[in-house]
């Protein structure tokens, strides 16, 4: 059916097209940022999210620094160093315990100086079983170390020295006197930033290799579980913990669900920040749609006086105005929404680097959200000129030019 | 042909509050006008009779005393019953036209009609009222500023009837037209009084008054 009051809000906004064009702009813009802001928040957490989850299956026990191993040392960082080391002894306990839910490996680790030709620096030095590097690594050129002075390299320690196959470098302090000189027959595939091995910045070698050059054999840095099954983690940890901290607090357990979480929830909370302040351009919205729709009011004062003296009522005015608004709101967020597809994809490409994720619901969701909000904003700055509106009266009205 | 009373006013006082002081633009103005009764309103200009006629068609209310339409004291009606007695029993031709400009000649007409019956109407009757007040179908198209004045209140007369009002009110309807229109739209009026319609017409032209059969003389806001 024929709406007459919506036909008037329309040539309105037709009359006075430029206006209400600058008005709707606001909007626009207000759709645009909210949206591509949380957007670009979703796809962030959902790429953080699937990096993180490909560490999921992965536990790591340390040693709880608190535990009669006296002072030195604060809790175990994540993956970092402790003083405290594990005993074999614990290491075949937590074998026993573990074992069901994957593979358990011990781990020795130290950082040291390494000087490759001229060139010095630092790096961290593992020490693993050959079995399991071979089960935990993928190479990218050359073989897995079968001698006590061949090692491999992470491809970021690789590009930074310069290392190829045969390559050699020193490792320990000149000055003290003492180094030890390894080749290098293999580098690693990049694996990521990980809890269990941060590989990429490191040399790996036998655990020979290592206990050759800093003794210490029998007393490890870290155990690792590899789970069967990710979704283990919580009992795994759960179980390691309860049966080795029975009589006092031997390990830490680190699992990532935990990490994950709390990356996930600053990331959320980022993302709320960084819409919230995209909010403020709606505000700015509201403020020119109310001006508009004030000077609407003002301009058809007469126009109201003439209406309601003819039998219009009050709720036939206000909707006039309402619906002059609503317009404005639905055409500017829908330009909005429009815009903030190809806005939104590029911000993400260049915040996150990857549009992999832009089309999943849980990034795409921002965009009506943003429409509902740009449509409230615009409903809700059109409430008081169409109250106004309604209320003026009649005989007052009709006077105005 | 008069029955009984469908306005009466007791006692009905406006005031304007002005910076300048106080207007009072009607002084204790009591009357009765029946049913189906054809009535003047007479008097110089600023005299009061458009604030009157507001009275009357219940476009304003009486800063005091009282005034009753169809025995109802309008005192007791809240805005909403005001509005739609306005626009179902009173139409008001208006001094200036008062045409909706983003409307056409047809919604102008169309308007109330939409306003009662929430539905275009199919019956034809927007478009007979504008062929009897001579506004054909082109014309009907334009919009009130591309017509002229006379044609402009013959869109508001035909605006004005299109509910089927029981009372009519109207300011100068013959004001902008030139005698044949001006007499043809008062055999118009004098035709739908003798339908039973009560018609209250504010003149100033004596030729105009005499379709009426009584008329009332305002004088500085006093019914004399
Ligand atoms: N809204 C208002 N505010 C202040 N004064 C008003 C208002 N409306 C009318 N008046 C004053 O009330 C008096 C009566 O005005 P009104 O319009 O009723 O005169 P009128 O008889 O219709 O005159 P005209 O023949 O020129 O149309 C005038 O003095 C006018 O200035
Ligand atoms: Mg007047």
């Amino acid at each position: 059916m024929k709406d007459i009051i919506l036909q008037i809000s329309l040539r309105s906004i037709r009359i006075h097209f430029l206006r209400s064009v600058l008005a709707a702009l606001g909007i626009v813009i207000g759709v645009v940022a909210i949206s591509s802001m949380g957007m670009m928040g979703a796809n962030m957490t959902l790429s953080v999210t699937e990096e993180l989850s490909k560490m999921a299956n992965i536990v790591v026990i340390t040693a709880a620094s608190g535990s009669g191993g006296g002072p030195g040392g604060g809790p175990g960082g994540f993956g970092g160093a402790s003083d405290k080391k594990i005993s074999e002894e614990e290491f075949r306990d937590i074998q026993k315990i573990a074992e069901k839910y994957g593979l358990v490996y011990v781990v020795y680790r130290e950082s040291d100086t390494i000087k490759v030709g001229d060139v010095k620096g630092r790096s961290t030095i593992y020490g693993l079983d050959e079995d399991v590097m071979r089960q935990i690594f993928t190479l990218s050129d050359g073989v897995f170390p079968k001698s006590t002075s061949s090692v491999l390299v992470g491809p970021t320690l690789a590009e930074r020295y310069d290392l190829k196959i045969g390559s050699r470098i020193k490792i320990g302090d000149e000055d003290e006197g003492i180094t030890n000189t390894v080749k290098v027959v293999g580098i690693l595939e990049e694996r990521g930033m990980s809890n269990d091995i941060n590989s990429d910045m490191a040399i790996i070698g036998s655990e020979k290799l290592f206990t050759g050059i800093y003794g210490n054999e029998g007393e490890y840095d870290q155990v690792n579980l590899i789970l069967n099954d990710i979704n283990d983690s919580q009992k795994a940890r759960a179980d390691i913990l309860d049966k080795m901290n029975r009589k006092e607090t031997t390990v830490n357990v680190q699992d990532s669900s935990r990490m994950l979480e709390s990356i996930t929830s600053s990331l959320g909370t980022m993302t709320t920040f960084v819409m919230a302040i995209a909010g403020i351009s709606l505000l700015v919205a509201a403020t020119s749609i109310f001006n508009v729709m004030m000077m609407s009011v003002t301009e058809r004062v007469r126009e109201i006086g003439i209406m309601r003296s003819i039998g219009a009522q009050k709720s036939e005015i206000r909707r006039m105005f309402l619906y002059e608004s609503i317009v404005l709101g639905v055409v500017g967020a829908t330009i909005g929404a429009v815009l903030a597809l190809a806005i939104g994809w590029v911000v993400v490409l260049a915040m996150v680097g990857s549009t992999d994720y832009f089309f999943l619901p849980e990034s795409l969701w921002y965009i009506p959200f943003a429409m509902l909000v740009g449509i409230a904003v615009c409903v809700l700055s059109g409430v008081y000129p169409a109250w106004r509106a309604a209320g003026l009266d009649p005989v007052e009205a009709l006077r105005a030019e | 042909m008069p029955g009984d009373s469908i306005i009466e006013l007791c006692e009905v006082t406006k005031v304007y509050p002005l910076p300048a002081g106080n207007v009072i633009a009607l002084d204790r103005v009591s009357m009765t006008i029946s049913d189906g009764e054809f009535v003047a309103i007479m008097g110089p200009s600023g005299s009061g009779k458009t604030t009157l006629l507001n009275q009357l068609g219940c476009l304003d209310r009486p800063t005091s005393g009282d005034l009753f339409i169809s025995d109802r004291n309008t005192r007791e009606m809240n805005d909403r019953e005001l509005t739609s007695l306005r626009l179902n029993t009173i139409g008001y031709i208006f001094q200036r036209f008062n045409l909706l400009p983003l409307l056409s000649a047809y919604e102008n007409v169309e308007f109330p009609y939409l306003m009662k019956h929430r539905r275009p109407d199919s019956s034809g009757r927007v478009g007979d009222l504008l062929a009897q007040v001579g506004i054909d179908r082109a014309m009907a198209t334009h919009k009130p500023p591309e017509l002229s004045g006379g044609q402009q209140q013959r869109v508001a007369i035909a605006r004005a009837l299109v509910n089927d009002p029981q009372i009519l009110l109207c300011d100068e309807p013959t004001g902008n037209l030139d005698s044949v229109t001006g007499q043809q739209i008062m055999e118009m009026l004098t035709e739908l009084n003798r339908k039973g319609r009560t018609i209250i017409i504010v003149t100033h032209d004596p030729g105009v008054a005499r379709y009426a059969q009584r008329i009332i003389k305002v004088r500085d806001g006093r019914v004399t």
